[in-house]
């Protein structure tokens, strides 16, 4: 199956070659073509793999799946897409249908100089520059082969790049809709993110799926943060349980630079989130924050890896979730400290609550730890709604049903308020309830 | 108002409430003591509807209805109230929250609209003064940091604003000082009236000069061994427990 899946994609990369004219000759298409010899070697992940050892990939990859080469029409008005905008967000806004950057759709409102926020496709024309000196120099497609594939497909996605001490006032909030509904697709955006000294912006990546194909999302975002740079990065997940969706931040950070991701996994089929951070310059800091609220067969894993390799800095990881039915969650956080990295502070956390006989949860810590003066600590719980709590609020008239609200709300906001852009956060605990079921 | 007949229960097989009778009218203040141990909080949680307790025998009518037929929250919305001896700390949600779900809740249950937001801050503001809660506490995590005192004084807080029929009020005194002891008190003396009742778990006779009782019960190993008027009170802080020890081996 998975080898039918493989060489489908192995031919539609046939097919985007020949469609190139020049290009063909470009290094970044010498990348691409690397990359696809990388996906041939290594194929999909399987669960042998110790890093894919809860993932399991076969419902993806038992799928036909088309991949878009050109961003081709798609049937959708400005009403549709409206719908997928909370209401009370004021800012940039990209949409990207099915991986290609919708320039219909998209409205950029910062008109600050010193600020690229746009395509992908456009950026290499733009920026080649840039694109020559940071592209695929992060995430490792030599390793990871669903990196590769991401690669060897780069065409579309944001492209992001802010010049020195720049601050973008304006939220960006980037739109990422599958559209399932006349076949099975793949999508695969690329995104790169170059954050230049002492720059700024905040930003929201949020995730849906319309119609009922299978649809796969295999996404790649690189983020350099420069020395002083901060990027706040939230991305919520509110796909179809048809889609699939494997997506893989990985980000440099230089000196005195913060990074800060939350997570929100409320929706789609099967999740594999990799996050990935490098504190490469000293008195950087990097916060991770997840929430996943899980109900049917559905199965999100986390996967994070904070790599401190010089000394001097803070990470700080909170992952909760909420699982319900037969739904499976996995966290599987790594913190590497090397032997120079003296000074670490390096947290982590991950809390859990069953609501269900069935409802499932795999954590596993990393710890590696190669330098001798740091603080690190990690610690997983699971377990049901407190019964004591339960019974203090029903003592109050307060029923089983609205008890456990409150108690499933209390537990989510922690996450949800590590969230900076107002509207978005008042909106998530507005939604939160409804998912919650008020 | 409430009547409890030869009431047994237990926990994790083992026999804690051997038959309990009591009988408290509108209008009337009873208090429990006795020593630890002997049932006290058991008998309050078994009222209140907490799981985990075998009801084994006997049964409660409350305002004519069967007691113990019913879920916690039913109970709360027919007018019984639990002060609890230890507090719960709920992190995250707010006491306003926690309050305005409550009150709300128990409207409904009546078939009555729910307060407007101004409405219920009105009230939150006048039960907040009527017991001296700092308003501060309203906006803060249920119990959550709260000093030992000041989780007591919530409890008596959350009685004032849902104005119940019935309430237990288990070792409420404990962990107030004195001031914050008579702030309550005269809380509790300012929300009684001739429809309500109240049954006063304690340890010290102090909390009762206060709040002056019609009738004290003297519990021990699981019964009620004595009863008698607010004298009883300082004959116990007087001689102790073991001349009730002694009634209940010649008994
Ligand atoms: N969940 C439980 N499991 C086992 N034993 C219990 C449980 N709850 C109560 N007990 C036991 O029941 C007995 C009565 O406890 P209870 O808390 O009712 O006493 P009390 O009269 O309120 O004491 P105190 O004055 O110390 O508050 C004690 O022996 C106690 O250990
Ligand atoms: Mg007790």
């Amino acid at each position: 199956m998975e080898e039918e899946l493989k060489y489908k994609l192995i031919s539609d990369f046939k097919l985007l070659e020949s469609s190139l004219n020049g290009e063909a000759k470009s290094p970044f298409h010498k990348i691409r073509q690397d990359a696809i010899s990388v996906f041939e070697e290594l194929g999909f992940p399987v669960k042998k793999l110790e890093e894919w050892k809860y993932t399991n990939l076969s419902n993806i990859t038992k799928n036909r799946f088309r991949q878009f080469l050109i961003p081709e029409k798609i049937n959708l008005t400005f009403e549709e897409v409206a719908g997928f905008i909370y209401p009370e967000f004021e800012g940039n806004i990209i949409v990207l249908i099915n991986g290609h950057y919708s320039v219909k759709f998209s409205k950029i409102v910062t008109q600050k100089d010193g600020v690229f926020i746009g395509s992908f496709s456009e950026a290499r024309e733009k920026h080649n520059d840039l694109i020559q000196n940071y592209f695929a120099k992060y995430a490792d497609y030599y390793r990871n082969s669903l990196t590769a594939l991401n690669t060897a497909f780069a065409i579309d996605g944001v492209f992001i790049h802010l010049e020195k001490n720049v601050t973008v006032d304006e939220p960006l909030l980037i739109l990422n809709i599958a559209d399932s509904r006349e076949e099975n697709l793949i999508a695969q955006p690329r995104n790169l993110f170059i954050l230049e000294e002492g720059s700024s912006i905040l930003m929201a990546d949020d995730y849906y799926t319309i119609g009922d194909h299978p649809f796969f999302t295999n996404s790649v975002t690189e983020i350099i943060l420069k020395q002083n740079a901060s990027l706040e990065h939230y991305k919520i997940q509110n796909d179809g349980s048809n889609a699939y969706h494997i997506g893989t931040i990985q980000v440099e950070q230089e000196r005195d630079s913060r990074f800060s991701n939350t997570t929100i996994s409320w929706g789609g089929g099967l999740i594999r989130n990799n996050l990935n951070a490098t504190l490469n310059g000293e008195n950087s800091e990097s916060h991770f924050f997840g929430l996943y609220l899980l109900k049917d067969k559905q199965f999100v894993d986390n996967h994070t890896l904070v790599d401190h390799a010089v000394p001097n800095c803070n990470s700080n990881e909170l992952y909760k979730g909420l699982i319900d039915d037969k739904a499976t969650g996995v966290f599987n956080g790594k913190i590497m400290v090397r032997k120079d990295a003296q000074k670490t502070n390096a947290y982590q956390s991950n809390k859990n609550i069953l609501l269900s006989e069935n409802a499932k949860i795999n954590a596993k810590p990393q710890l590696e730890i190669f330098a001798d003066d740091v603080k690190c600590s990690h610690g997983a719980t699971s377990g049901q709604l407190d019964e004591n709590s339960m019974f203090y609020l029903q003592s109050r008239g307060i029923s089983k049903v609205e008890a456990k609200i409150l108690l499933m709300n209390a537990f989510s906001s922690e996450v949800i308020d590590s969230v900076k852009i107002d509207s978005l956060r008042q909106h998530l605990h507005n939604l939160i309830l409804k998912k919650l079921g008020k | 108002m409430i009547t409890i007949k030869n009431l047994q229960a237990r926990v994790e097989e083992k026999e804690i409430l051997k038959g309990i009778n009591l009988q408290i009218n509108a209008g009337e203040i009873h208090a429990i003591m006795g020593p630890n141990g002997s049932g006290k909080s058991t008998l309050a949680s078994v009222l209140a509807g907490k799981e985990g307790y075998d009801v084994t025998g006997g049964e409660v009518t409350f305002e004519g209805k069967e007691l113990l037929d019913l879920d916690p929250e039913e109970r709360a919305r027919e007018g019984l109230f639990l002060a609890f001896q230890y507090p719960v700390e709920i992190p995250g949600v707010s006491n306003t929250n926690f309050m305005k779900t409550a009150v709300n809740e128990v409207r409904k249950a009546k078939g009555e609209e729910p307060y407007s937001a101004g409405e219920f801050l009105k009230l939150l503001k006048e039960k907040a003064a009527l017991v001296g809660l700092n308003p501060e506490y309203l906006s803060r995590y249920v119990n959550d940091g709260f000093s030992g005192g000041e989780k007591k004084r919530n409890e008596i807080f959350q009685l004032a604003m849902l104005n119940p029929k019935f309430s237990i009020l288990d070792e409420t005194d404990s962990g107030l000082d004195i001031d914050a002891l008579k702030i309550v008190a005269d809380g509790v003396n300012k929300i009684r009236n001739k429809h309500n009742a109240f049954l006063v778990i304690t340890h010290y006779q102090r909390l009762l000069n206060y709040i002056i009782p019609d009738f004290v019960h003297v519990m021990y190993d699981g019964r009620i061994v004595k009863s008698g008027g607010k004298e009883l009170a300082l004959k116990l802080e007087e001689k102790g427990y073991d001349w009730i020890k002694e009634l209940e081996v010649t008994a």
